[in-house]
């Protein structure tokens, strides 16, 4: 078999330091995704490092009001949290729309953010992927793509990211909290993925060594009315053929607040700052809110198989939209 | 002899429940065998042409690496009647996947390692993986699947169907389906001498250990096959699949047990799936709803290996009374992996097609798609003019129509609403033929008062083994517990496979023989029973195989309620309801069970599963069952089962149909029914997934 060394550091320091010391190393958590990666043999590294029993699996409010999670967190208690159900209920809705009980029993945080494309070509390594390996094509791009991406996709890579939780994060101005060598330092979540360009193999802006540490839940989303909501081929464990996740604050009828992204249809949670641009100061008519999701989707360049999610994903903003503002009054 | 209550018709326990929800019933990969070792197969990279090279230097230099069998150099077979079967024994890649090494190793681990550092060079070749309508290269065969003619056909239906006041001609599509059994087709193979024993997954092991005894030229009673716990087949282990060769050859050249359990991603291109079918129904009616027209023609793949033809239009020669029917296939042989039995060959998509046209048909005429059934209800067999050994179809229909409250039905498309959900119900018919094989059992009266019935059946899930007990019990007037039944072994007197729902048919009349002429020779025993017992044994050749003079099935109805989200084009099923007529029931228990698996499969079948062949590859996009989409139980709402007793003396002494396969006949067509009656949209290609359902639906906003 592939041998691999394995060590369970006590601080971040030694995780890091271990990353460090062995070239072709991983960080490994849950394992709910790098081990099937493994078995694939998509992923063959030489030595893991196991961040799963880090101390980072506490939930703990800020004195500013903002609320980090760690990043060893399940994904079933981060849902469960009385406090990010009840403050930001769009990133408990999005963690339960994931995978299955099971697997969000076992899944952390940080390994969420970092889990690689459900892409089927990804996944066979008899098959060409530029993100498994670079320069050998894209097996998708010529072959079956009914899910992939319809926003920011390359001739690279037409890959999504399969998160749920990450949408949600997007869409809250959550940040995400990294620690490398070189220090600590902290991104926006909707800055944290990336879209495939040229280099379809980097999925984020995490450098070699980094470890997430935890994600930050800003004080200024906290309570706000949010939601997500999923369009999926069978009514739990699939992934998202789209899926949405809104913020949104109104005062004297017009938005003041709004934060919308999208899943499924990018290499990245899709945070859709047109809209969002759109939206800010107008009262929210059907028609405004209308126009403004037409106007992100605008940029979408679907593949023909995929043609379907654009007004699948303009259907599932606009509803929950329509669900986070007041009925029009009666006439 | 002390007196019971009857066994059959009880809702008896699964003998073996116990054994597997504690773990101890081993499966095919789970019998340790000292020494053994590990195969991992190597697939073929592409999707037509021939190995030219196989360089095994990489893999046989990792540690633990016991051997690597390449088409070169594997032991050379006698050539199987299945040529899927002949693995690694040329150099030709028929199809993507093909298997075209096999590394043995000690553990599955290194096994798998090594199968990746396997370097094959190909010679490729232009391949075609695509079925259409008017294929060049598709042709009439005059046989289909279990061995029925390709075309049936009466009247004019031509003439008649242009000459009909009301037509439907419509054109459905079913995608491949692939089986996915919880267990892996598995085998561990063991060579003592010139001996073979295997412990495979298997639906009949008596066709294995033939199989075996042909292809690696020994006397059958030179190999023995265990089969004793098989987790789900659905077909797919009907006969023996490429692990039963490979691992037997591994075993050989390793001289050493050996275990290949197929990796998942590698089931669905040697294991079989069910072929897609492209369907073109035409049907004509008369205004009072009485057909005068049924044509259905079926266009379908096989692939290089082996010519299967999904046989989905068959059921019109069953179902409906016309004066004018044709009933045809044609088949395409493209490079694609060999298709084989899944759940209901040639009902389950044959159903879909026509029950969905059925439907049509009644909104059509105005007429209550109910109605228009019992309308067209045949005093014969339609494609045979056999009268029917028994045939409550109508009783079906009514039984599920009141349970399932059809009356309160507004029969107008998009007529209920709830929020944003359209919601709407739909009715389909089933039909499953009824038959029965050859079998031999022998059945032992112990001095202790317990008796033993031994026969070569398989249970692959259905409660076989429990209601072989029952039928032994209720022949021999003992109580239940007083039976012990042995299965799954080749030792034990042969019968046929676990298939074409006629297990306990076969099985059943065997062991019921052979226990009525035990209890007629304990009757006439004087005295103790010698310490061996007393014996009986029965072989059902010239009886289960007899010609009768009757057509032969099962029939059932399915009601299906669906709310469709006008937001999303998501579908989910609120209710479903079956109503089946299929003889006598033996075990309420294990029967209901048989009933709602097959319609969440077929439920599967109408919503979520798929698999994709991919064009520019040549083989399956859905290789796992994150991708696969099997429902999950969030999919599967209030499933009913009822049925109605029938007693049809002309099946067996148990007066039993098959009822394995009946429950994914029809469900597919109900809840497309029901999502055409939700929202007006007439969706003719399955799954019914948001995308599809979403293009029909008025655009938001």
């Amino acid at each position: 078999m592939n041998g691999f060394g394995y060590l369970r550091p006590a601080t971040l320091q030694e995780a890091a330091e271990a990353y460090a010391a062995h070239p072709g190393a991983r960080y490994l958590a849950g394992g709910t995704n790098l081990v099937d990666l493994m078995k694939l043999g998509v992923e063959r590294p030489a030595f893991l490092v196991d961040v799963g029993r880090l101390p980072l699996d506490g939930i703990e409010e800020l004195p500013d009001g903002s609320l980090r999670a760690g990043a060893t967190v399940r994904n079933s208690d981060l849902a469960a949290d009385p406090r990010v159900r009840d403050r930001y209920p769009a990133l408990s809705q999005a963690l339960l729309a994931g995978a299955s009980g099971q697997l969000r029993n076992a899944a952390t945080t940080g390994g969420n953010l970092l889990q690689r494309t459900r892409c089927p070509y990804f996944q066979d390594v008899g098959k060409p992927c530029n993100k498994r390996d670079p320069g050998s094509g894209c097996g998708a791009l010529e072959g079956v793509h009914r899910d992939h991406a319809v926003l920011g996709h390359s001739e690279q890579c037409i890959a999504t990211h399969p998160s749920d939780m990450a949408v949600a994060l997007a869409a809250l101005d959550a940040r995400v909290e990294l620690y490398g060598t070189d220090g600590t330092r902290d991104v926006p979540a909707a800055d944290f993925h990336r879209l495939p360009g040229d280099h379809p193999e980097r999925d984020s802006e995490i450098r070699p060594g980094e470890i997430v540490t935890g994600v930050l839940l800003p004080a200024a989303t906290a309570g706000l009315p949010s939601a997500y909501r999923k369009a999926r081929d069978r009514a739990s464990y699939a992934f998202a053929l789209a899926s949405v996740a809104v913020v949104l604050r109104l005062a004297d009828g017009v938005i003041e607040h709004v934060g919308l992204a999208f899943g499924g249809l990018a290499h990245k949670p899709w945070r859709a700052r047109r809209a969002e641009e759109a939206l800010r100061g107008a009262a929210p008519t059907p028609a405004a809110l209308e126009r403004a999701v037409d106007l992100e989707l605008a940029a979408a360049r679907p593949l023909g198989e995929n043609a379907f999610k654009v007004p699948l994903a303009r259907n599932l903003a606009l509803d929950v939209l329509g669900r986070l503002t007041p009925a029009p009054a009666a006439v | 002899m002390p007196h019971t209550d009857t066994a059959l018709g009880a809702p008896a326990e699964r003998l073996e429940g116990r054994q597997k929800v504690t773990g101890a019933a081993r499966y095919a990969a789970e019998y340790p065998l000292p020494g053994r070792a590990h195969a991992w197969p190597v697939p073929a990279a592409v999707a037509r042409g021939r190995v030219a090279e196989v360089d095994t230097s990489a893999a046989r230099a990792l540690p633990g690496v016991l051997a690597v069998l390449t088409p070169g150099d594997a032991p050379r077979l006698a050539e199987p009647e299945d040529a899927t079967l002949a693995v690694l024994q040329e150099p030709r890649v028929p199809h993507r996947g093909w298997c075209v090494a096999l590394v043995v190793a000690e553990t599955p681990e290194t096994a798998r390692a090594a199968a990746r550092l396997v370097r094959v060079r190909y010679d490729s070749e232009p391949y075609d993986v695509e079925l259409t309508e008017d294929h060049p290269d598709a042709h009439e065969p005059d046989v289909a699947n279990a061995g029925l003619p390709g075309r049936v056909e009466h009247g004019d239906p031509e003439g008649a169907f242009a000459a009909a006041p009301t037509r439907v001609d419509v054109a459905y599509r079913v995608p491949p389906l692939h089986n996915h059994p919880m267990e892996p087709h598995a085998t561990t193979a063991h060579w003592d001498d010139d001996r073979l024993t295997v412990y495979t997954s298997s639906q009949g092991g008596t066709t294995a250990r033939s199989v075996l005894a042909q292809m690696f030229e020994l006397p059958e009673d030179h190999v023995t096959v265990v089969s004793e716990h098989v987790g789900g087949g659905f077909g797919s282990k009907g006969t023996p699949r490429p692990d039963l060769v490979l691992a037997a050859m591994a075993a050989l050249r390793t001289a050493r047990p050996v275990t290949l359990a197929y990796p998942r991603r590698y089931l669905p291109t040697v294991v079989g799936h069910r072929a897609p079918t492209l369907h073109r129904l035409r049907l004509g009616a008369a205004p009072d709803g009485r057909l005068t027209a049924v044509v259905h023609e079926v266009t379908t793949h096989t692939s290089r290996v082996k010519e299967f033809v999904e046989q989905a239009a068959v059921p019109a020669r069953v179902m409906y009374a016309t004066p004018n029917l044709r009933t045809v296939h044609r088949v395409v042989a493209l490079d694609v992996p060999s298709p084989s039995w899944m759940r209901a060959p040639g009902e389950s998509p044959g159903m879909y097609a026509l029950e969905s046209a059925v439907d049509e048909l009644a909104e059509a005429l105005g007429m209550d798609p109910i109605r228009l059934r019992i309308r067209n209800e045949p005093v014969h067999e339609p494609g045979t003019g056999k009268p029917f050994s028994s045939r409550h179809l109508v009783q079906c229909l009514r039984e599920g129509a009141r349970r399932f409250g059809w009356d309160e039905r507004d029969p107008r498309p998009r007529s209920r609403r709830e929020g944003p959900w359209l919601l709407g119900t739909g009715v389909a018919a089933a039909t499953y033929p009824s038959s029965a094989v050859p079998a031999t059992a022998t059945a032992r009266a112990l001095p202790d008062g317990t008796f033993t019935v031994r026969i070569n059946a398989t249970d692959i899930g259905t409660g076989a083994r429990t209601v072989l007990a029952q039928i032994a019990a209720d022949t021999l007037g003992t109580a239940l517990d007083r039976v012990r039944t042995e299965i799954g072994h080749s030792d034990l007197p042969p019968a046929w496979l676990a298939g074409g729902s006629t297990g306990t048919a076969s099985w059943g009349w065997a062991v019921h023989d052979a226990c009525a002429d035990l209890a007629a020779r304990l009757a006439a025993h004087t005295g103790p029973l010698p310490a061996e017992g007393l014996d009986a044994h029965a072989d059902t050749a010239g009886k289960a195989d007899a010609e009768v003079p009757y057509a032969r099935h099962a029939f059932g109805a399915h009601f299906a309620e669906v709310a469709v989200d006008t937001v999303t084009g998501e579908t989910r099923v609120r209710r479903l309801l079956g109503v089946f007529a299929a003889g006598h029931i033996l075990n309420p228990r294990t029967a209901r069970s048989q009933f709602t698996g097959g319609m969440i499969m077929g439920l599967g079948m109408a919503l979520t599963e798929s698999s994709t062949l991919d064009p520019a590859f040549g083989d399956f996009t859905e290789c796992d069952l994150a991708s696969y989409h099997v429902p999950a139980n969030a999919d599967v709402p209030a499933v009913e089962a009822h049925w109605i007793e029938e007693d049809d003396t002309h099946l067996n002494p148990m007066g039993a149909k098959g009822i394995g396969e009946i429950g994914i006949v029809g469900t597919a067509a109900a809840i497309g029914n029901a999502v055409h009656h939700a929202t007006g949209v007439r969706c003719r290609e399955l799954p019914l997934t948001p995308d599809r359902i979403l293009a029909g639906l008025p655009a938001a906003g």
